[in-house]
């Protein structure tokens, strides 16, 4: 069965019929050639298809597109769309990468992140609940470990992701 | 083409840690993988493949009733053994799929679905019916059914050596190690799965199969397919502009590249996309088999070997023999004058195992480094002692002298660095609140391998630029970045000057990435390639001409054994209540020639530690024998290292040129770095806690006995 939706996708309104059975994230692979989003696992247990989702950064292929019309997307291509975006210039100055596959959802997934930790959302690693969030390593660590990375770029994407929390 | 004697590079840019010069696409995502191409490349309209595995481990496909797939909504064709596109034996079962009814291992191939959708192929893949003729199996790896002696080990290495008498240094020796250590089954899981994407059209009145594969090697690739369809090489062109890494299992084409294959040979021109899942990936590309490893070691009271012998039991497919070289690092690592290795095999039904990060050196030296460290317990001497006293003159293996053995110089500098001049000497001596404290040391090496069979070509261009054109590619190890920087040194411009292409099979013949042999196999063509240019054209040459060569083989070379080496050395932390396993600090010090590229490096060897760190603590496989396939198959179950479990981590390497080996003065980096990691971790451990742990990976439940 074929359902009709819009999504806004890095800036673009993009409308499409979807199977209802399509996921977020082939929607946006397969439907509309937009690949910056990665599919590593289709299971949400690796974080390369993040995407922001209306400004929060979300696994598209644990959800439906169905459920999303309307929608705004953000990839990490919309991400650098003037120029990169001070995290993406981070992992390259890092070497926060290898073979680039988990790099579009690291990317989105920090940008995500360091908002949430700005909104003081605590995470596992958390003393205080209620106060600000000092974003030491091991809060870096611990709030980016749904981005798995088969190529060991943690030290650098951790170092990435500190410098752009301080900039 | 030509053979030219290649000359040391005068370095400019090598040495210096240019940014990739791929890193703009891939933080973008704008980086196109296997099955991410469009129209721009030729893939238009394309048909989606879903693979349908078999349910049993071995028998016979008995029915295959396909009507309800094919009457679901968009599939448009099944494909199984009976009516399924011919092939040639080529002497590969593996990749002989959807020939015949035989089932050979429990996720095997038996048919195809192809539909408009990949959703509507994934639902056809579920509505395919298949019964089967069941036969019995065995998955098993057991001490008594590893038997088998195979002819040779991976790639074509002796499969038993003997020195000396092994058995009498043994009986005489007054301290003797003797022990069983284990490593699980482990899978690759590269993040991007392998993927395909395939058509056929036709060129001139001749048939060319196109591919976008996600490989370790186009040519590769070429040289399995074109004989199975009968296809000179010309007639099969394959590209991998990037590869989601791929840590061995993309080295060689499996089953599922030949699938695509033979699913766009039915659709009249139409492309096929064909993106392997996670959980096929554990039956259909690859894995590193578990292994058992008998290691006794006869020594002096001062820890000097007299015996060393490793006999080694692990588990190939029945239906294609792969065998692990698991012994091999014991032949060359230490002095002893008596030794002797062994390999023998079950062979079993089960998924076709294959190459996995430093093959061999990676369970070979976790069980000989552990068994070090028991020598070292045993002599009641330092862990860095017991390495020191049975440092050998030249390699035991060979004769030859090894060009650069610096191992001791690596020890020396991480134990500097690490302080362990200050380690107390007993095991379970420290306690930190909850949690026991201990460090550990293993050594580590790797073989510096170059493989025959490359050349580059280089033209000029106008403004002084040239265009570099090499088949190699580029997993993520930055070979791109650093062939550039070869590049542009060898034609003594700045790498800005140098275009680079690679990854086609249209392009200049390049071995595999693998071996750690990617830069030194492809860096040494384009050198040859690049000081025949100069020699034919001179420094200001006219534009658009070229020069296509390979290097000759150096005959000065062969007199030495070439290995790299290094040191790790771990801090574990291990819970009183819990035994959790932390690592808050690892730590690699390497010998591997010159550094090409000091970032790119980095991180190569880091990633290598923070595998080996995985496989330590984390990584299993579990097969279930009744069923003879692994039950672990996705990322939630099999746990590889996520961001939290790597701690304070970092590596470093001796200034060095080995000119003898490469032009470049380098020798491979891309898998020293897994190994004797988590032996170091291992030995860590027991420092920690004084529970020695024999076998991989290194569970809290180890610890609570
Ligand atoms: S592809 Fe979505 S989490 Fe792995
Ligand atoms: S860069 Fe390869 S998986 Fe992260």
């Amino acid at each position: 069965m074929d359902a009709h939706i819009s999504l806004t996708v890095d800036g673009t309104e993009r409308s499409l019929d979807v199977d209802t059975r399509t996921t977020l994230l082939d929607a946006l692979r397969e439907r509309l050639a937009v690949t910056s989003p990665k599919k590593g696992c289709d299971h949400g247990q690796c974080g390369s298809c993040t995407v922001l989702l209306d400004g929060r950064r979300h696994l598209t292929c644990l959800t439906l597109a169905v459920a999303h019309d309307g929608a705004e997307v953000v990839t990490a291509a919309g991400l650098a769309d003037d120029g990169l975006h001070p995290v993406q210039q981070a992992f390259l100055d890092h070497d926060g990468y290898q073979c680039g596959y988990c790099t579009p959802g690291q990317v989105c997934s920090a940008v995500g992140m360091l908002d949430e930790a700005k909104q003081g959302h605590p995470s596992h690693v958390t003393d205080d609940l209620v106060g600000d969030v000092d974003l030491d390593d091991d809060e870096i660590r611990e709030r980016m470990s749904g981005n798995l990375c088969r190529c060991g770029a943690y030290p650098g994407i951790l170092a990435a992701i500190r410098e752009a929390a301080t900039a | 083409m030509t053979e030219q004697v290649v000359r040391p590079l005068a370095v400019r840019s090598v040495g210096r840690s240019l940014e990739r010069v791929d890193g703009h696409e891939k933080v973008t995502g704008a980086a196109a993988y296997a099955v991410e191409h469009g129209e721009a490349d030729g893939v238009i309209d394309p048909l989606h493949v879903w693979l349908v595995q078999s349910t049993v481990a071995r028998g016979r496909v008995a029915r295959l009733r396909p009507e309800a797939a094919l009457s679901h909504p968009g599939v448009v064709a099944v494909i199984d053994h009976s009516n399924a596109p011919r092939l040639r034996d080529t002497g590969n079962r593996e990749l002989l799929i959807l020939q015949d009814d035989a089932v050979g291992f429990r996720g095997q191939v038996v048919a195809l679905v192809l539909a408009e959708s990949a959703e509507s192929a994934r639902e056809g893949a579920a509505l395919v019916d298949v019964s089967y003729e069941v036969e019995p199996h065995e998955a098993e790896l057991r001490e008594d059914n590893a038997t088998y002696k195979p002819d040779s080990v991976n790639p074509d290495m002796d499969t038993d050596t003997e020195d000396g008498d092994v058995d009498a240094a043994l009986a005489a020796a007054e301290v003797v190690v003797d022990h069983v250590y284990r490593t699980p089954y482990e899978h690759n899981n590269p993040l991007e799965p392998h993927a395909t994407t395939a058509w056929w059209e036709d060129d001139a009145g001749r048939e060319v199969l196109s591919m976008f594969d996600s490989t370790q090697g186009v040519h590769g690739v070429v040289e399995s397919l074109a004989p199975l369809f009968g296809l000179e090489a010309e007639q099969v062109r394959v590209r991998a502009p990037y590869v989601g890494g791929g840590f061995g299992s993309k080295g060689e084409a499996h089953a599922h590249v030949v699938a695509a294959a033979l699913a766009a040979r039915t659709t009249k021109g139409r492309p096929v996309k064909l993106a392997v899942t996670r959980q096929q990936m554990f039956a259909l590309t690859g894995y590193r088999t578990a292994t058992i490893s008998h290691l006794r070691l006869g020594a002096t009271a001062d820890g000097t070997l007299t015996a060393i012998e490793h006999a080694v039991q692990e588990q190939t497919s029945a239906i294609r023999e792969y065998a692990e070289q698991t012994a091999s690092p014991t032949r060359m690592m230490y002095a002893a004058p008596n030794r002797r290795t062994s390999h023998r095999l079950a062979r079993l039904d089960v998924a076709v195992p294959s190459w996995m990060r430093a093959p061999g050196e990676m369970p070979g030296m976790f069980a000989h480094e552990v068994a070090m460290d028991e020598l070292a317990v045993a002599c009641g001497i330092d862990p860095l002692e017991v390495r020191e006293r049975n440092e050998p003159d030249v390699d035991p293996e060979t004769g030859r002298p090894f060009n650069n053995r610096r191992l001791l110089e690596c020890l020396h500098r991480g134990a500097e660095r690490f302080d362990w001049a200050s380690r107390p000497p007993g095991p379970r001596a420290t306690v930190d609140g909850d949690w026991w404290v201990g460090t550990g040391v293993a050594s580590a090496t790797y073989p510096a391998m170059k493989m025959p069979g490359n050349s580059a070509r280089v033209r000029s261009l106008d403004d002084g630029r040239y265009a570099v054109a090499i088949g190699s590619v580029d997993i993520g190890t930055g070979a791109r970045t650093v062939l550039t920087q070869i590049a542009a040194d060898a034609l003594d411009v700045e790498p800005g000057d140098i275009d680079l292409a690679i990854a086609d099979t249209r392009l200049p013949p390049a071995s595999v990435a693998g071996g750690s042999s990617g830069t030194s196999s492809w860096g040494t063509a384009i050198v040859a390639a690049a000081q025949r240019f100069r020699a034919d054209h001179g420094p200001s040459p006219d534009p658009g001409v070229e020069t296509t060569a390979s290097a000759a083989d150096d005959p000065a070379a062969e007199q030495y054994a070439f290995h790299s080496f290094g040191a790790v050395f771990a801090e574990a932390r291990v819970n009183r209540w819990t035994g959790e396993v932390r690592v808050p600090r690892l730590l690699g010090v390497y010998s591997v020639g010159r550094v090409v590229n000091p970032m790119t490096a980095r991180s190569q060897l880091l990633g290598g530690l923070v595998m080996g760190l995985s496989a330590g603590l984390f990584e299993e496989s579990h097969r279930d024998p009744r069923f003879g396939h692994v039950v672990t198959q996705d990322l939630a179950t099999y746990h590889v290292a996520a961001h939290a479990d790597v701690l304070d981590l970092d590596a470093e390497w001796l200034e060095e040129a080995d000119e003898v080996f490469t032009p470049m003065g380098s020798r491979g980096i891309g898998e020293i770095g897994i190994v004797g990691t988590a032996a170091a971790v291992a030995n860590a451990t027991f420092h920690a806690t004084g529970v020695r742990v024999r076998s991989l990976p290194l569970t809290a439940d180890r610890f609570l006995a």
